[in-house]
């Protein structure tokens, strides 16, 4: 394995000007991963953390047969992974791609493995050792009443950021599309038709249902196809505006409906769809074996002027990839669901570094899938408007001096191929990848003739997701502010209080609908904008856990271990830090947003128009735009360092006292379930087991 | 040579299948929850299946951090 991973890494380094097949990257990938389960996990597993076999699970002490239950480590791998795995890993590498795939799969490979997958993990052992407490209350307990409000708050902002942006993306794939816009409408009744399955014909068979949904989702899929050759497709065909009016209208109507209605159902859908397309990902990438086409690093690296976002590559390609390398996220489901269901301590390893480490390996094959096409059409996909134009012989002008080629004619073709009116400026990742798994599975299944197909398959793939992602996330957002208005005035925090839930629901859905609508009619192109903005949440996130993760460390005793979520807590705060302080600070306009308000401000006092901005309007929309952005980049990063301050109070304080300290761990119990640790039994374990069947219950 | 082993370990390999299926789905909640309870007291009363659904998606509803999922 570690032969493998070496060869895998000498290729991608050494090759220069020639084109290097994908399957170095995946042996990289999966030596890197190999080495680092076995022995960087399992030093942290038995060295710092010290699982014990012999210590009861929250599962098993408090088993209630429905929350609490010791799972089987195999079901709750997959429970768990299907948990953190979403749209993210598949979005993140894509926009990175623009430095290059050799920055983004270091990134991925060695953040995985030395951060990512460790906060996972750290943070599912803390949690279960705490009864599954949430990161937000560990977050409260264990450091403070200042840091875990500023938390609270920051995890709030950061859920408005991230739904206006996974709204945005969907409004960028399905603008002008009537094959996909009519294909994911269809998803809303399946879903309803699956929920009234599940509610009333037959209760809680789940599979069945799932496989009707999953069957008649692909006939929704068939039938986009022949609408968007019907006279129905102008009904399908959609402006962006219209499809921000009609996202928010859903994601109220379906956040305030009972989640049997709607979200239940979609989550099925969903999850059988994510696991049979990553799997059939993997299978494509490696049947087929193609050639990166992008170049290794990109002159946008150095230079920090590409279009896609701008910015150099640190710190900005860190914070482009966030689920796959490091992702603040994962600290919310490995602190909640998941430690609730573990069987025993040893399987924490399988299940936080596991997991984390194959949604490390769904981030490589999506940086795969982008890398394969085109350079020339990655870049007419994902400029914006603004910069390439809207006819094809403007974005191939803009491409040549970019400095790739693409014809015109080729830029036609391409939007042909997935019977799309156009490819230009469909920005957001969600298209780009599509275009790549279109080619990935047309050259296995089906050949050309199922490009189109599978183009729309895979934007309904990732569009299932973030429709999911907003019903949940709204809700999610709107329990956070119940809870933070129940300070004021008690009823709001009664869940079942019908006026507080719909207001807070419309509040949440106004706040993440401003974005999208800003991202949409953003003059400078909104993912180019908003992206840095949910790159840097989302790592302020990762930050906050592990800021707890460390202060646990060390008031645990642990503290010369402490550098092993300490340093990822270094690294991830100097680069989100050094992305707020740029956004906020920087003298380059395309960078900064105070110098980018001050230009157009500038220009407006004088009277002139911007371009990328065509009027008058766009220019006062930049202006605004930048000042709400900047301020939101300063706030995160402000709240972020309170947290990392107010922790590090609290360390002082233990290393002087030691003796004061109070944790919150829950007492020990003698476990009586014998279980595997790892995926497979080992000689030793199987011999535990069969002792253990011998002597009986 | 005769086909029986092969039948027979596919049969294993279908039947784990449905298990990992139906346990990843949640799809078997119902049964663990009765095994459960009747593990306790064998004469309990027990929610039936559709009551029981009921209260897992009332349990949702109250608290949507439970099951939330990431991007």
């Amino acid at each position: 394995m570690a032969l493998v991973g070496a060869a895998g890494w000498t290729l991608l380094a050494l090759s220069r000007g020639e084109e290097v097949s994908a399957a170095w990257m995946v042996a990289a990938a999966l030596g890197s991963y190999a080495i680092g389960y076995r022995f960087y996990a399992r030093f942290i597993a038995t060295r710092v953390l010290k699982f014990d076999r012999t210590r009861a699970t929250p599962a098993e002490r408090l088993n209630d047969g429905v929350d609490f239950h010791p799972t089987d480590r195999r079901v709750l791998l997959g429970h768990h992974f299907a948990a953190i795995a979403g749209a993210g890993p598949l979005v993140g590498p894509v926009l990175a791609a623009q430095m290059g795939y050799l920055p983004g799969t270091i990134w991925i490979i060695v953040g995985v493995v030395f951060a990512g997958a460790v906060q996972d993990m750290v943070v599912l052992f803390f949690s279960t050792r705490r009864d599954g407490r949430s990161l937000g209350q560990m977050a409260r307990e264990e450091i403070g009443v200042a840091g875990g409000a500023a938390a609270l708050l920051a995890a709030f902002a950061i859920m408005i950021i991230l739904l206006g942006v996974l709204a945005l993306i969907i409004v960028n794939a399905l603008a002008q599309s009537p094959w996909g816009t009519f294909s994911i409408g269809m998803t809303i009744p399946i879903a309803l038709l699956m929920g009234f399955y599940l509610r009333v014909l037959r209760p809680g068979r789940v599979t069945e249902v799932s496989l009707i949904g999953v069957a008649l989702l692909l006939l929704a899929l068939v039938a986009g196809r022949w609408v968007a050759d019907s006279s129905w497709a102008d009904t399908f065909t959609l402006e962006p505006g219209t499809l921000v009016v009609w996202l928010v209208a859903y994601g109220f109507i379906a956040s305030v409906l009972p989640v049997w209605t709607l979200l239940a159902p979609r989550d099925y859908l969903s999850t059988f769809m994510k696991i049979g397309t990553i799997g059939l990902l993997a299978v494509g990438v490696l049947v087929t074996v193609p050639n990166l086409r992008m170049d290794a690093v990109t002159d946008f690296a150095g230079r920090g002027d590409g279009p896609v976002f701008a910015g150099s590559l640190f710190p900005f390609v860190f914070i482009t990839i966030a689920c796959g390398a490091l992702s603040g996220f994962h600290a919310l489901i490995s602190s909640g669901t998941t430690p609730k269901m573990v069987q025993k301590e040893t399987q924490i390893r399988m299940i936080g570094y596991g997991s984390m480490l194959m949604e490390s390996f769904v981030a490589v094959m999506a940086l795969v899938a982008a890398s394969i096409i085109d350079p020339g059409l990655y870049f007419a996909m994902n400029a914006p408007a603004g910069v390439i134009g809207d006819t094809v012989q403007s974005a191939s002008q803009a491409v040549a001096q970019f400095g790739y080629s693409i014809s015109p004619d080729q830029l036609a073709a391409a939007a042909k191929a997935v019977e799309e009116h156009t490819l230009l400026s469909r920005t957001g990742g969600a298209p780009t990848l599509a275009v790549g798994v279109a080619d990935i599975f047309s050259q296995v299944f089906g050949g050309a003739g199922m490009k189109a197909f599978w183009y729309h398959f895979a934007i309904m793939f990732e569009a299932l997701f973030i429709l999911t992602a907003l019903d949940a996330g709204t809700r999610v957002g709107r329990f956070m502010l119940q809870d933070m208005l129940g300070n004021v005035y008690k009823p709001f925090r009664r869940v079942s209080w019908k006026p507080g839930l719909v207001l807070c629901s419309a509040a949440v859905v106004a706040l993440w609908g401003y974005f999208l609508w800003v991202g949409v009619h953003e003059p400078l192109g909104g993912i180019n904008q908003l992206f840095p903005v949910f790159g840097i949440a989302n790592q302020l996130l990762a930050a906050v856990a592990l800021t707890v993760c460390t202060t646990l460390l060390v008031k645990s005793g642990r503290f010369k271990w402490a550098w092993i979520t300490g340093v990822p807590l270094v690294w991830d705060a100097t680069v989100t830090l050094t992305a707020s302080w740029q956004k906020v600070f920087s003298g380059d306009p395309k960078v900064g947003f105070f110098t980018q308000r001050a230009v157009y401000q500038d220009a407006i006092d004088a009277g002139k128009v911007l371009p990328p901005a065509k009027t008058m309007d766009d220019m006062h929309t930049v202006v605004t735009n930048s000042t709400v952005d900047g301020v939101l980049s300063a706030v995160l990063a402000l709240l972020i360092v309170v947290v990392i301050a107010d922790a590090a109070r609290v360390c002082v304080r233990h290393l002087r006292d030691p003796a004061a300290t109070r944790l919150s761990e829950a007492p020990y119990v003698r476990s009586a379930i014998v279980a595997p640790a790892g995926l497979v039994a080992s000689k030793e374990e199987k011999a535990e087991l069969a002792a253990a069947e011998r002597s009986g219950p | 040579m005769s086909a029986a082993p092969a039948v027979a370990a596919a049969r294993r390999g279908l039947r784990w299948m449905r298990w990992y299926v139906r346990e990843l789905t949640g799809e078997s909640a119902y049964e663990r929850y009765v095994a459960h309870v009747r593990q306790h007291a064998p004469d309990a009363p027990v929610p039936g299946r559709r009551e029981f659904e009921r209260q897992r998606a009332a349990a949702r509803e109250g608290d949507p951090r439970s099951g939330f999922r990431c991007c």
